[in-house]
């Protein structure tokens, strides 16, 4: 299991003289899921950018398997990113096509499917993360939820080596929230997909993260990685502690 | 009729007090009444202040309520500037005079310190930093559009390869949009543009009997000149606008990071079918517009002027040649390839706001009108060096 899928060194984000995060250094492992977290505006989002690849790093590497992500050229970088599929925030559907359009994109583009077995894969997603029967359906016309969901559909179209989570459950009602995890759990278990979620709900770091990275806001950079649970019981920095028991600090 | 004020009784007045104590050193502030929204407050908390610095600073003060009948976010704001200003005098403050939901609000209010760094200076920036901004920004934007033409080159290469990714379907929704639709303005503008021209020459040339020559004037004036001037005109407020915003919005809604992260380039899905859509349509409209432009300046001279239609058919003809079609549908091209640019690259380079979005429309518009003008008039004037 312990098979490096990315490694970041050194890593410095900014925007321009800004520095948001400096000094990371964190290894993901095939299979794992790895939870990036840390409080707001420490760069979550910012670290994820970085490594789906919309942000380029002031200073560092990024390494897919043992592939230097920023230096490889423009045609091996849209190769490793067809290896990954992102769940953005709101979903990002694209909003003039239908549900079955937006996941049918990138197996017209990268596949040589028929169409008929493209729409059956569309349909196998959307099914998968309960939305069969809204093939048709244009994103507005469907709840934020449900827009998420059929985000993390278009994420999986390609059946992708790692999945990209950005706030899967932000906006989400709790039993959905607790689908999504499970979801989750079931992607890595069956496929082996390496797992990759930017989040700060406390429920799901610990029911789904086996790895992680602390990033902090003040000190600009990271405080920790490892699994959430063994944070919580062996780390002595107080930040962690008080985010990961909701500020209650450690019950001695 | 029953006056108003019987339903919606006047709010009370708030009041405040110095209550003289026997220790000197130790004063009672007082409030009484209703402190609310709405309420008439005695005393400005200015004045309070005010009057505080301008009397003997006592060393203690004790915050106390007495008949208090109300009180909402108005006295929490106005206990906050007293307590301000103890705090900067060195004055003690005794809060526990106060209720107790007055209490936990102040210490909730104090509870996370200000960060020192987070206020915005309103003020402080000089004329020479703004112009300095102005001008970076300025490079930037220049920077950014050669940035903007390169990769859409690339795209136009890919395509030109077979190799570009997009949707046919995109493509040719684009082209309805730049094209089809488009006709009924371009009709329009084009045929009262005619009419206009006509007008103005029919002034002047009438005074010499030469009316015949309205078609020469009209003819060559929309041919070479204002029938594509007119069609980028139209179009760049109706097609170069709504590309910003599309592209803008998409961006807003991370559809455009989606893409990347697919390794489907924006350049080739987005702003290639709307560029090539324009390159395609633009021409057509011009002679579309050249042949309205002409209709119009027709309709003036034969209902008003001894000129028939088949005169005026022959004047035009006579005149007009193939090679003045040529200038008019080249700047034509050249416009449509300003106007998409200028709208897709507005578009990409939308912030992530709804104000940005606005912005991106706005700025389209105004670049793609300045290209245009600018370009027309450069090669207006090459065309007449070189006597075309």
């Amino acid at each position: 299991m312990a098979d490096p899928h990315i490694t970041v060194t050194d890593l410095t984000m900014a925007y321009g003289d800004f520095v948001i995060q400096h000094d990371l250094n964190f290894t993901i492992c095939r299979g794992d899921v790895f939870i990036i977290m840390g409080g707001s505006g420490c760069g979550k989002s910012t670290l994820l950018k970085h490594l789906i690849g919309l942000q380029s790093p002031a200073k560092g590497e990024v390494f897919y398997a043992a592939q230097n992500f920023w230096e490889a050229d423009a045609d091996e970088r849209v190769l490793i990113m067809r290896s990954i599929g992102v769940l953005y925030q709101s979903g990002a559907l694209f909003s003039s096509l239908t549900l079955s359009e937006n996941i049918a994109l990138p197996l017209t583009e990268f596949t040589r499917l028929s169409r008929g077995e493209i729409q059956d894969i569309v349909s196998y997603k959307l099914a998968l993360v309960g939305l069969a029967g809204f093939e048709e359906y244009y994103p507005s016309e469907i709840s934020g939820g449900m827009q998420k969901r059929a985000g993390l559909a278009r994420a999986m179209a390609l059946d992708p080596e790692i999945l990209f989570f950005d706030e899967p459950s932000a906006g989400l009602d709790p039993v959905s929230a607790r689908l999504l995890d499970d979801l989750i759990i079931n992607l890595r278990d069956t496929l082996g997909t390496t797992i990759v979620v930017v989040t700060h709900e406390l429920a799901s770091i610990f029911a789904i993260g086996n790895n992680s990275v602390f990033l902090d806001s003040e000190t600009k950079t990271m405080l920790a990685t490892g699994s959430p649970k063994k944070l919580l019981a062996e780390s002595t920095d107080p930040k962690i502690i008080q985010f990961l028991t909701r500020g209650k600090g450690r019950a001695v | 009729m029953k006056p108003i004020e019987a339903n919606n009784p006047q709010p009370g007045v708030g009041a405040v007090g110095l209550i003289p104590t026997d220790n000197s050193a130790q004063s009672i502030l007082q409030f009484s009444g209703a402190w609310v929204h709405g309420a008439a407050i005695a005393k400005p908390v200015e004045a309070l202040i005010a009057e505080f610095d301008s009397a003997q600073k006592p060393r203690r003060i004790l915050l106390q309520t007495r008949n208090l009948t109300g009180w909402d976010s108005r006295l929490p704001t106005y206990l906050i500037k007293i307590i301000d200003w103890c705090r900067r005098e060195g004055v003690e403050v005794d809060a526990s005079g106060l209720p107790e939901g007055v209490q936990g609000l102040l210490k909730l209010a104090r509870a996370v310190p200000e960060r020192t760094d987070a206020r915005r200076s309103a003020h402080g920036v000089s004329l020479l930093a703004d112009v300095g901004k102005s001008v970076l920004a300025g490079v930037q934007d220049a920077k950014g559009l050669v940035y903007f033409i390169g990769e859409a080159m690339l795209a136009g290469w890919a395509l030109l390869r077979g190799k570009a990714r997009f949707r046919p379907v995109d493509m040719l929704l684009c082209i309805q949009d730049a094209g089809p639709s488009a006709l009924p303005i371009v009709t329009l503008i084009s045929l009262l543009v005619g009419l206009i021209l006509a007008f103005v020459g029919a002034v002047q040339l009438s005074m010499f009997g030469a009316q015949i020559y309205i078609a020469d004037l009209v003819g060559l004036g929309t041919v070479r000149e204002m029938g594509a001037l007119m069609t980028a005109v139209i179009m760049s407020g109706r097609t170069g606008a709504a590309y910003a915003a599309q592209l803008g919005t998409m961006n807003v809604n991370s559809e455009i990071d989606a893409l990347k992260t697919m390794g489907i380039s924006p350049m080739e899905f987005l702003v290639l079918p709307r560029l090539s859509a324009l390159i395609l349509m633009m021409p057509l409209l011009a002679l579309y517009a050249n042949l309205m432009g002409m209709l119009g300046g027709a309709l003036v001279t034969v209902s008003a002027f001894d000129v028939s239609w088949l005169q005026y058919y022959n004047e035009t003809r006579r005149a007009v040649q193939l090679h003045d079609f040529t200038v008019g549908l080249g700047k034509s091209v050249l416009f449509a390839v300003l106007i998409a640019i200028a709208g897709c690259m507005r578009g990409m380079q939308c912030g992530r706001s709804a104000s940005a979005v606005g912005d991106a429309a706005t700025s389209a518009m105004v670049n793609s009108i300045v290209y245009i003008v600018v370009a027309d008039s450069v090669v207006t004037l090459i065309c007449s060096r070189f006597g075309i």
